[in-house]
């Protein structure tokens, strides 16, 4: 049997599975308890297991995940809430000079089970500050595990893993995919940590995104498919670890492949799978891997400018058709 | 000396009056491997390297208060509250030389002690660092409601980081039981608190958080320090959080490559006012007040902390230094 859940409610049952399971998992963050959740993903978890392993915390970027460093280091599970991935840019030191080095600079003697979710993403003209999709940035070091599930299926069996882990993790959900429904078996699942997923197989051009741009990759799928060509599109869900085996034997089989991006195009996720693609899969290769990422520019409010910057659909079929 | 002295026995202040000595001929070693070592194979290498000369009383004496079971972290010079905490010298000397016997398998380095089994939960090279992971540490005790505490060492400059308002709150919502030292050396690097800080009275914070201002001991007197900060880590316990400070100093610069006291005349004059109130000398003069025939006991220790340092740097010298595997290892569980 299955249900239709959101991914907001997806991810609500990942976590409510997981704090019934192990009662050393806690959540902590801005707006997480009485108010229900920025995003409303714990609602109800204040009421249901109280002010201890639900809990508010100031303003603080750097404590909460420091705090959760710490806490994590020391044997507990925190899962510990950014509102949106913006503010975590105030905790970059305590996730990539703490979460991510320490299990190394002290020789294992500790580890940092801790996961670190983040709303991310574009949308509603919420301007510069407020629209960042960074997860390459986060992606570029050793130590840090960085996931973004791109519907509330894939969603809840990779935050169950994520919290099981025993690695700190970056765990980025697309704003603008809470609302969106999938069907949620009753079984328990997990998605392993590292393991890319083709979302719609075809042989003719491969087209690799993760989070939102799986939506945008799909849809140009079926539009392409209208004209008879083929697109696999593989979802990565992990930009660390990086599955590119999945992408290789994908990119061996259609000899293109474009990459979808919901982020800047500098120093990009994009960049990253060009270039391993070059390195390992040159003699496959029939045309330059064309890359589909925002505009390099900072996100402005006015609605034209911010669709104007961003990629949609309609770049994904374009940029298909340039490399066939 | 405090009145409570007397529940203090001749044989622990012995001990603490050898392990301030082991702790100062440690650093005197470094700091000779670092600068005067010829033999590559001896030398101390790289960047950075903190020392705690002049400051043995506030670490020795603050850790001698710790439990078992309670908890440590510091920042970057954390070479004495490694060896006080039980750390084998030898192991910290490793550390030092960048050797797989060392203390983090000398991939940390000398700002990267830690000592897991002891709940010595590192040191930090990012100023402030520890704050966060020290209230986490307390959560977790808070968590599981036992009555353990946690010391956490602060920098009269790292006061001034983000790190401690953000965390010193956390801790201070949630009751968590954190003592919180500040190791006041009146200077963080080169600027002095009163240049860095419009609050130069570190206790007064306190009460903008609304904690409990702690006591402001003397660094220099080991038996203060200790006295006071197995008091505040009782409070910790019940209450929460205290924030309390010990007036203290470091005879050898930031880090010992720094120039500090060659570019600020201020501060050299006032190391000799220091070096006159030495926490080794006070405890000495103590010893010698209440006991009689000590010569032989200060003549043993000295020739058996010579010894000790002696065999950790050749433990260190002759240990191997970190493969290719090493270097890949405990990237990720």
């Amino acid at each position: 049997m299955a249900k239709n859940l959101s991914m907001r409610d997806a991810l609500r049952a990942a976590l409510h599975e997981e704090m019934i399971r192990d009662e050393r998992v806690f959540i902590m963050g801005e707006e997480v308890g009485r108010w229900q959740g920025t995003h409303k993903v714990t609602r109800g978890f204040y009421e249901e297991f109280g002010a201890d392993r639900v809990r508010d915390t100031p303003i603080s970027e750097m404590a909460i995940a420091g705090v959760a460093v710490g806490a994590a280091m020391a044997g507990l599970r925190p899962v510990a809430e950014m509102m949106t991935i913006n503010f975590a840019f105030l905790a970059f030191d305590a996730i990539i000079n703490h979460a991510a080095k320490i299990p190394y600079m002290f020789n294992g003697q500790f580890q940092v089970p801790l996961v670190i979710r983040a709303a991310t993403g574009w949308g509603n003209q919420a301007t510069a500050t407020h629209s960042h999709t960074p997860e390459p940035i986060w992606a570029h070091f050793p130590g840090l595990y960085v996931g973004s599930p791109s519907n509330a299926y894939d969603a809840k069996g990779m935050l169950k893993a994520a919290i099981r882990d025993d690695n700190p993790i970056l765990f980025t959900e697309v704003i603008a995919l809470y609302p969106k429904p999938s069907a949620i078996p009753d079984e328990e699942y997990l998605i392993p940590i590292g393991k890319a997923d083709i979302k719609h197989s075809g042989d003719d051009v491969t087209i690799v995104s993760y989070g939102r741009g799986v939506e945008w990759s799909l849809e140009a799928a079926e539009i392409l498919a209208k004209e008879d060509i083929q697109a696999e599109v593989v979802d990565m869900r992990w930009l660390r670890p990086l599955d590119i085996a999945t992408v290789l034997e994908s990119f061996r089989k259609t000899n293109r492949c474009v990459v979808v991006e919901e982020s800047l195009p500098h120093y990009s996720f994009g960049s990253e799978i060009a270039a391993q693609l070059q390195e390992a899969a040159f003699d496959y290769m029939d045309a330059p891997v064309k890359r589909v990422s925002a505009l390099d520019v900072p996100l402005p409010f006015a609605k034209e400018l911010e669709m104007m910057a961003l990629p949609n659909t309609q770049k994904v079929v374009q940029a298909v058709r340039e490399v066939l | 000396m405090a009145t409570k002295t007397r529940s203090l026995t001749k044989e622990t202040l012995i001990a603490w009056y050898r392990e301030m000595v082991l702790v100062r001929k440690f650093e005197d070693k470094c700091h000779y491997l670092y600068f005067e070592e010829k033999d590559p194979a001896r030398k101390i290498t790289g960047v950075y390297l903190h020392l705690c000369s002049g400051s043995e009383a506030t670490h020795v004496g603050a850790v001698k208060a710790l439990g078992v079971d309670d908890h440590v972290i510091t920042a970057y010079r954390d070479h004495g509250i490694a060896i006080a905490r039980g750390t084998d010298p030898k192991r910290v000397m490793a550390e030092m030389m960048g050797k797989r016997t060392g203390t983090s398998g000398g991939k940390g380095g000398s700002m990267h002690l830690a000592d897991r089994e002891r709940n010595f939960w590192g040191g930090y090279a990012i100023v402030g660092g520890q704050f966060p992971l020290a209230a986490g540490i307390a959560l977790k005790e808070n968590y599981l409601k036992t009555s353990n505490a946690v010391l956490c060492f602060v920098g009269d400059g790292a006061m001034n980081n983000g790190y401690f308002h953000e965390a010193v709150n956390m801790a201070a919502v949630w009751k968590l039981p954190v003592v919180w030292l500040v190791e006041n050396n009146l200077v963080g690097m080169g600027t002095r608190i009163e240049e860095s800080s419009g609050q130069v009275n570190p206790l007064k914070r306190a009460d903008s958080y609304g904690i409990k201002a702690g006591p402001s001991v003397d660094g220099q007197n080991i038996i203060e320090v200790y006295e006071a900060v197995t008091a505040e880590l009782d409070y910790a316990r019940e209450h929460g959080p205290v924030l309390m400070e010990a007036r203290t100093y470091r005879y050898e610069g930031h880090g010992v490559s720094d120039k500090q006291f060659d570019a600020r005349a201020d501060l050299k004059e006032e190391l000799a006012t220091w070096e006159s109130r030495d926490p080794i000398n006070i405890l000495r003069d103590h010893l010698l007040a209440e006991y009689k025939n000590l010569d032989r006991e200060f003549a043993a220790i000295d020739s058996e902390t010579t010894q000790i340092v002696d065999e950790a740097v050749e433990y260190a010298v002759s240990s191997p230094t970190p493969t290719f595997d090493d270097l890949m290892a405990h990237i990720y569980v």
